[in-house]
């Protein structure tokens, strides 16, 4: 059932305001295949020299950003491309972190099985999610995942005897080999590259452009014979795949759990880097997660009132870059194309 | 770089590491002759921020007082604030220990922060500090080597005193207790619990309510019903102020004795409230209003700095800065050498602590105190601070028990209590 225009419209119009994107409509070139490749081996370049060029804390941070990339990453795939703006997605991230170490600390098992149960439990929580949630967009999408998430943060902080209450849960999970920050380092690199690169190919699968399609018009979809609530339910799993891999990778790095890494706030930190890097982008996840993680410790190594000045950031790229820092970038270098070429 | 010439560089890397990963306790000593530097974690922004804020006062009172240096190396103390969230805890004790090449780590307020750093120092050896950090197995079950409980406390340890004091000296013989539902809790009522019950006292009931409990008269009207001789309650910050109120409001004050955890009657908490905190007994190993001349000379030197009495936050991290002096002293200032260090921290009897009495650690990195079983009391000048009624002298986190035995309990949790069945 689509409920009246005077109720979608505007938040509609929000999240197409968000996800507006010249590149995902009808994506230009903003810049020749060259260029394209030369700033891909740069980036490349860049990323296998971190833990040479700045080894220790650093490149932990780097790891960080790495995987709440790939965490904001997974959010966008929902909200950017299937316009379905998800706070469910931090919980989905913790639960496999919480099974990770659960299986690895309680229950003494090998840290890949762990991964796979961890990836799987996800899985299984973003099926029900999805199922509950599909059928609903704008705000009540956004309402519905907010109370299952918080439903998951409730049962973690209450179920002791599991999940360890407010204290969590610790141990190490990663395997010896992968002790040394470099060999880690590289580990995380590689599987979020290829993660990276999944989910770029799931969004620009023709699968992708049905989710696209619905943004822009679930009834013409429907009218054009597709299933849209199956679709939005394959997209919601996947997305919530994703979101557990990431999950599995931050128990390998934090060898710690605890509510806070289930809570609203976690779900909305990946939101904010999908929104500062810019939605429906899928990389301006990375640039978001780099910006917002660099940024927290920068500004946190000045003054107590780091949270301030983060929210102060928000706002300034809301009002000046609404599209996002890449989609900003993009805009710019499209222009200045057409500048060119005029 | 091509790719071979990648690899081995990176193997070179991989191999370099291994090499420093051998001996993480042993740091080269070329570091010794420039300042020691102590990494102070606490929660300036989150829930807890105002505990928080008055742990950094406590150290750094201390060091403004002795001048900030020890056997002829400066002390330079780097402040981060853990958010009163274990993930942010966890990330800016990586950030001191790895970017500002820390000597050791101290602080840190809720328990869950507190094992997530303790998790981390694990790996790596870096002497950790905990005078706030109450939960249990941190010396106990699960304890670190390099994780010491100087001037804190463990959270069974308090309440043990207490109960046998409402036994034996109040007559009460049916409690009920309320506290909020986290690990904290649990610990606390456990000690209380499991000793006032083998002492023949019986509980008659358990409430946990979610931290931050808005409305308390669900419980006070329960409470109520129940009968019981005295109520015992474990609450911490917001949730203390409210229950003390509402209790009050509830009309159960004067009819119902209240004992309480000594977070209950802290300064951070009372120092608000009036008349309806009066009378409430809690069992802590500083009490603000005692007459020893050094707590009433710390007291007053805190009233004077920071112009309110000293909490527990401000009067454990002050105590902790002590405590370090004296080890820093004892190894006269060679703190890269961190087995020996750790051994001095261990071996310090601390004599001139804010509580005038000597303080110093059992076997399992926890300190043994003389215990003061307080009353909240009106001061002549209208504020309310604890005073004591009576001391229990040499109590150690195991109580009465034997260490060994004890251990082979289980961990105090909502569904195991330690109640001894009548």
């Amino acid at each position: 059932m689509r409920p009246p225009l005077s109720m979608r419209e505007p938040l509609e119009e929000v999240g197409d305001a968000l996800a507006d994107d010249a590149l995902t409509r009808t994506p230009p070139r903003v810049m020749s295949s060259r260029a394209r490749l030369i700033v891909a081996i740069a980036c490349v370049a860049l990323l296998v020299a971190v833990p040479f060029v700045v080894p220790g804390y650093k490149t932990s941070l780097v790891i960080e950003t790495l995987i709440f990339a790939t965490l904001a990453m997974s959010i966008d795939l929902l909200a950017g491309y299937a316009g379905r703006v998800s706070l469910g997605h931090g919980a989905i991230f913790g639960i496999a972190t919480y099974v990770v170490l659960y299986h690895v600390t309680t229950g003494g098992g090998s840290p890949w099985v762990a991964m796979l149960l961890g990836v799987a439990a996800a899985t299984v929580a973003a099926v029900v999610f999805a199922l509950l949630a599909i059928r609903t967009s704008g705000v009540y999408f956004l309402l519905l995942t907010l109370a299952l998430g918080m439903i998951v943060w409730g049962m973690c902080l209450r179920w002791t005897s599991v999940t360890g209450g407010e204290n969590g849960l610790r141990g190490t999970v990663a395997p010896a080999w992968l002790a040394a920050q470099p060999v880690f380092y590289f580990f995380i690199l590689i599987a979020t590259s290829l993660m990276t690169w999944l989910m770029w190919r799931f969004a620009h699968s023709p699968f992708g452009l049905t989710l696209q399609g619905i943004r822009e018009s679930e009834s013409r979809m429907r009218t054009l014979g597709y299933n849209v609530p199956l679709h939005l339910f394959i997209g919601f799993t996947v997305s919530g795949f994703f979101a557990g891999l990431a999950g599995t990778l931050y128990a390998f790095f934090n060898s710690f759990v605890s509510p806070s890494t289930v809570a609203l706030a976690q779900s909305v930190e990946g939101l904010l880097m999908v929104i500062v890097g810019g939605v429906g982008t899928l990389f301006g996840g990375l640039v978001g997660a780099a910006v917002i993680i660099a940024l927290e410790n920068l500004v946190s190594f000045y003054t107590e009132r780091w949270p301030m000045v983060l929210g102060f950031m928000f706002i300034v790229t809301m009002i000046f870059a609404p599209e996002g820092l890449l989609g900003f970038a993009r805009t710019l270098l499209a222009r200045r194309g057409a500048e060119h070429r005029s | 770089m091509n790719r071979r010439k990648f690899l081995s560089s990176a193997s070179a890397v991989v191999a370099a590491n291994a090499v420093t990963a051998v001996g993480p306790f042993v740091r080269p000593a070329s570091a010794q002759g420039g300042p020691i530097r102590i990494g102070l974690l606490a929660p300036l922004t989150g829930v807890v921020a105002a505990g928080g804020k008055e742990m950094v006062e406590g150290f750094n009172l201390y060091w403004d007082q002795h001048g900030k240096k020890v056997a002829g190396r400066e002390i330079e103390i780097i402040v981060e604030d853990d958010a009163s969230n274990p993930d942010t805890a966890l990330q800016k004790a990586r950030r001191l220990v790895e970017q500002r090449n820390v000597n050791m780590l101290i602080g840190d307020l809720l328990a869950n922060t507190g094992l997530a750093v303790a998790e981390y120092v694990k790996g790596n050896g870096v002497p950790y500090f905990i005078p706030i950090i109450a939960a249990d197995d941190l010396t106990q079950r699960k304890r670190i080597p390099n994780v010491i409980r100087i001037a804190g406390y463990s959270a069974s340890q308090m309440p043990r005193p207490l109960a046998d004091y409402a036994y034996h000296k109040k007559g009460y013989r049916k409690v009920v207790t309320i506290s909020q539902d986290y690990t904290f809790g649990y610990e606390q009522c456990g000690g209380f619990c499991q000793t006032f019950s083998e002492n023949g006292g019986q509980v008659l009931h358990q409430f946990w309510q979610p931290l931050n409990t808005a409305d308390f008269s669900p419980y006070l009207a329960q409470i109520q019903s129940l009968k019981p001789d005295v109520v015992y309650a474990m609450e911490t910050g917001a949730d203390a102020n409210r229950f003390i109120q509402q209790y009050a409001n509830f009309g159960l004050k004067g009819k119902i004795p209240m004992l309480g955890c000594m977070n209950l009657t802290d300064q951070s908490v009372i120092r608000t409230l009036g008349a309806e905190c009066d009378g409430i007994v809690s069992s802590a190993q500083f009490c603000e209003g005692s007459t020893a001349p050094a707590t009433e000379k710390f007291v007053a030197e805190y009233e004077k700095a920071f112009n309110k009495l000293p909490s527990l936050y401000g009067f454990s991290m002050y105590s902790g800065a002590m405590w370090l002096d004296a080890g820093m002293k004892a190894v006269n200032g060679n703190v890269e050498d961190r087995p020996k260090f750790l051994a001095a921290i261990r071996k310090v009897v601390l004599n001139d602590s804010p509580l005038g009495r000597p303080v110093r650690l059992d076997d399992y990195g926890n300190p043994i105190y003389d215990v003061y079983i307080r009353e909240v009391k009106r001061r002549p000048d209208g504020k309310y601070w604890n005073v004591p009624l009576e001391t229990v002298p040499n109590v150690s986190q195991f109580g009465k028990y034997d260490p060994e035995t004890y251990l082979k309990q289980a961990s105090y949790s909502r569904t195991f209590q330690g109640i001894k069945k009548s």
